[in-house]
């Protein structure tokens, strides 16, 4: 493997990991806005607050360690995404600003106050398509180069269907993510109604994700006819992907495991992220940019990554630590012991 | 082709987002090390009342982190929205300490997020204690790879350019600057510094208001010991940042400093006013330039007169250059007479118009962070790569900046005047004094 596959590889791992963590983080959001609005709120609240509020911060850095880690190993990605990217990046900034907020404002100050809820549930279905905007980009069509410069066509992307469905992809992923793990987290709380509400969600929401899904696929063809190439190369991958799926619905239906439902969703999308990955490749902008023309010297790849192994070392004991204090333990999941 | 105003914007919405996020950093590095220092005098003296300051202290540290995080993310991305030519520049260079630095935040959101909910877990308060040390070092070195970073833009080494590509690219030597050591020391002493001053004003604003709880005063003699230590290794650091400046930034110390003629037996201007070329109304200490410069009182100090009129920054930094160091002498001088006369009995360190200069103190510190950033970056100025990128080069082609501009100030102020107002509102609706009684209810005992 050469040092360039290493890097995207380290970085595409970490934003795998941002997509679940902050999935469950926007949908928890949302749902919790929602039941406020349907007067359900005494259902949901607690679980959702006990879950996200030790880990918010965590969710942040892992965004922070991907655009940190992209400017590092491919410095030309803040030349190209960085001059087109100036509108989108700055309100998904703003977006994340509401919600960073909201855990230590809402958390002591406001409390209950509705429309700052809102206003956070609301920022968890916009962040989503705000980020996957980028994504769209990346397909290419929609940058050209002026005067060496790029230069993003908005008109191109907000009237191509291709935005528009993963877009809504991303909602329908977000919400049915969070979905399904707060299933499997109010079930560990022992919380009956929660449960109910959740895996409810869930079912509802596993619909529009696979039709979505689908028609992205379906859409490429037309608009980036190499990718949609590679992505077929690849089809037993998203079959694999599909029968996980599959198996996470029957579970949530007959009302059994919960803890592995969740556990093959998040194989599920890991083998359609990393197949999606797999069929971008060589490029991080089509078809303006590769991870070879992009790539950084020698020197620092292998400094960044010795860096990243040792900056692991340091990490998973304590990611290990932190699941087993909130996600795992029984005691605190259930609400017996109090936070501060 | 080259857009002005974006360059114009980029520098403005630079210099609110970093000034408005350097107030929650600063915090941050410092807090921490404050919470720690007062949870372990608390455990050692088995006093409860160090306990519960701490325990404040890490309820109030929440807001200020959640601010400095959302702030944070936001320059971390503006870095390469605004500055995309400089970040690919720098990208190759540069990008290990700014990588390392996300460990040291996962580092820290991992266990503050662990400390902060598990205050009555342990039986030992020893044990979560000890959560704390990764918590203050992350932020701490959160720090350092971010200061390394600006050090470097000060002092760029470690590679060659050869018709105009970048070679012989060294991470670890671009890492250890010139700039480095000073730079680094300074900001964590003034950070410590800072924190230490900003919780004793709040001691003290308390016990003007008219509270006379022995907690507050406690609070308030441990601050201001902590800030004592630290404003003296800031000044003492700070001494050493000019001597840098001295050797390989000359025109940033003549430009702080007014030194217009290259001579020795340089004396330091302080203040003052420029009419026509010609300083007036100034207070000089005769050879002090000399001596903060190389040591020496007889040594020969390049002035402006060596440099081309494009390479010299606007001299105004002389004001920001001057109000840090005041604020620096000040508050050492403050927290001295405190702390003596606190031994020793005089009743003035007790008075309401002393309370109001300690209050003060909190605000002044951040004021001088603020100057010393603004001093060594308008001090690079035209450069954003010392000798080698202009900041007039680096920005962004797109023509929106000043959109975002107004809407990032108007995030800073919808966070601004919430911080304030939740941090205000939780500690008001519950005073320490009542905390102090329920906690010593639900152990059905007295404490101590
Ligand atoms: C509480 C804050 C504080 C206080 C009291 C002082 N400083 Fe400072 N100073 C800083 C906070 C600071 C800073 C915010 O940390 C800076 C900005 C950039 C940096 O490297 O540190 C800085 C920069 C800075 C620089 C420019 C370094 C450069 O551009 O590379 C010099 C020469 C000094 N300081 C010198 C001093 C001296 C002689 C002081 C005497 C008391 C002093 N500072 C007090
Ligand atoms: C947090 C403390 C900091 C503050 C308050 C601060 C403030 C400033 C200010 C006031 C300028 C404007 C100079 C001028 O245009 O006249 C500036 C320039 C700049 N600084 Fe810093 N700075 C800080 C740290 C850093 C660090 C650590 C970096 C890099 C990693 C950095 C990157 C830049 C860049 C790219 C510019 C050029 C843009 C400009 O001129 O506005 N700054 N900064
Ligand atoms: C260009 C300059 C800077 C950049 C790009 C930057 C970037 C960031 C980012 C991305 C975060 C959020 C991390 C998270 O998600 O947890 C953050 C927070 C933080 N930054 Fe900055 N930062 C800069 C300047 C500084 C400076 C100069 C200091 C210290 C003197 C500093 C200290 C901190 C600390 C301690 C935090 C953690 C939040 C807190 O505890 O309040 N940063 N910064």
């Amino acid at each position: 493997m050469n040092l360039e596959i290493l890097g995207i590889m380290v970085l595409w791992t970490f934003l795998f990991g941002y997509v679940i963590v902050a999935s469950v983080d926007f949908g928890a959001g949302f749902f919790n806005a929602y039941s406020l609005y349907a007067g359900k709120q005494h259902i949901l609240t607690n679980i959702i607050q006990r879950y996200l509020s030790p880990v918010w911060e965590v969710t942040n850095v892992f965004l922070v360690f991907f655009f940190v880690g992209i400017v590092g190993f491919f410095p030309k990605t803040a030349f190209y995404y960085g001059t087109i990217l100036l509108i989108p990046a700055s309100i998904a900034i703003l977006l994340l600003a509401i919600r960073g907020s909201y855990y230590a404002f809402e958390t002591y100050g406001a409390k209950g106050h509705k429309g700052y809820s809102f206003m956070y549930g609301l920022s968890g279905l916009f962040l989503p398509a705000s980020l996957s905007i980028v994504l769209t980009i990346s397909e290419g069509g929609f940058v050209s180069m002026v005067d060496e410069k790029p230069v993003l066509d908005y008109w191109a992307l907000f009237t191509s269907p291709l935005t528009w469905s993963i877009v809504v992809l991303s909602i329908a992923a977000v919400l049915y993510i969070s979905a399904v793990f707060l299933t499997w987290y109010a079930h560990k709380a022992n919380d009956k109604d929660a449960t109910e509400l959740m895996r409810r969600y869930a079912l509802i929401w596993s619909l529009p994700l696979i039709i979505t899904a689908s028609g992205i696929i379906v859409e490429l063809r037309d608009h980036n006819p190499e990718h949609f190439a590679n992505l077929l190369d690849l089809w037993w991958v998203f079959a694999l992907s599909f029968l996980l799926f599959i198996g996470t619905v029957w579970l949530i239906w007959k009302r059994k495991h919960y803890g592995r439902a969740f556990g093959l969703l998040t194989g599920q999308f890991a083998l359609a992220f990393f197949a999606y990955g797999f069929s971008h490749y060589p490029y991080l902008l089509y078809p303006h940019l590769t991870i070879y023309d992009s790539f950084t010297n020698e020197a620092m790849a292998i400094s960044l990554i010795v860096a990243f192994i040792a900056g692991l070392g340091l990490l998973i004991p304590s990611l290990y630590l932190l699941l087993r204090l909130f996600l795992f333990n029984k005691d605190y999941v259930t609400g017996k012991s109090d936070p501060y | 082709m080259f857009n002005g105003d974006s360059l114009f914007y980029s520098r403005l919405l630079t210099e609110l987002t970093l000034s408005f996020h350097i107030i929650y950093a600063t915090i941050g590095v410092g807090v921490p090390l404050m919470i720690m220092i007062a949870q372990w005098v608390g455990i050692r003296k088995n006093d409860e009342h160090y306990i519960l300051l701490a325990r404040r202290w890490a309820r109030g540290f929440v807001i200020t982190v959640a601010v400095g995080v959302v702030t944070g993310t936001a320059i971390g991305l503006q870095l390469s929205l605004l500055w995309p030519n400089f970040m690919e520049l720098a990208g190759n260079v540069i990008a290990l300490p700014l990588f390392m630095e996300t460990f040291a935040f996962f580092f820290e959101a991992i266990f503050l997020g662990i400390y902060l909910y598990t205050w009555d877990r342990f039986e030992d308060q020893r044990k979560h204690l000890m959560l704390l040390i990764p918590v203050a070092a992350g932020a701490a070195f959160s720090a350092v790879f971010i200061t390394i970073v600006n050090a470097f833009m000060n002092s760029p080494q470690g590679f060659d350019i050869v018709n105009g590509e970048l070679v012989n690219i060294n991470p670890i030597i671009a890492m250890f600057n010139p700039a480095m050591p000073t730079k680094v020391a300074h900001v964590v002493a003034s950070a410590f510094m800072t924190s230490a001053f900003v919780l004793a004003s709040i001691a003290g604003f308390r016990l003007l208001k008219g509270s006379d709880h022995i907690y507050h005063k406690k609070a308030l003699f441990l601050t201001m010991k902590i800030g004592l230590i630290f404003s003296i290794a800031t000044a003492v650091i700070g001494d050493f940042s000019g001597k840098y400046l001295a050797d390989y930034q000359p025109e940033k110390l003549a430009a702080a400093e007014w030194h217009f003629e290259t001579s020795g037996d340089a004396p330091l201007v302080l203040f003052g006013k420029l009419d026509n070329g010609e300083v007036k109304y100034a207070f000089e200490i005769p050879k002090a330039l000399s001596i903060l410069a190389y040591s020496k009182p007889s040594a020969e100090v390049v002035g402006l007169d060596q440099f081309i009129e494009e390479e010299i920054p606007p001299l105004y930094i002389h004001y920001l250059f001057d109000i840090m160091v005041s604020v620096g002498m000040w508050m050492t001088l403050l927290s001295i007479v405190f702390l003596l006369g606190s031994n020793r009995n005089w009743t003035f360190v007790h008075t309401k118009w002393f309370r109001r200069l300690i209050v003060l103190g909190g605000p002044l510190s951040i004021l001088a962070i603020e100057m010393g950033w603004w001093l060594a970056e308008v001090g690079r100025q035209p450069w954003i790569l010392y000798g080698i990128m202009k900041t007039s080069d680096a920005a962004t082609s797109s023509g929106q900046v000043d959109l975002m501009l107004v809407l990032f100030a108007g995030l800073y102020i919808i966070l601004a005047i919430g911080s304030v107002v939740v941090l205000s509102r939780m500690f008001r609706s519950n005073p320490v004094e009542r905390e102090l009684e329920d906690r010593q209810a639900e152990k059905g005992g007295v404490v101590r």
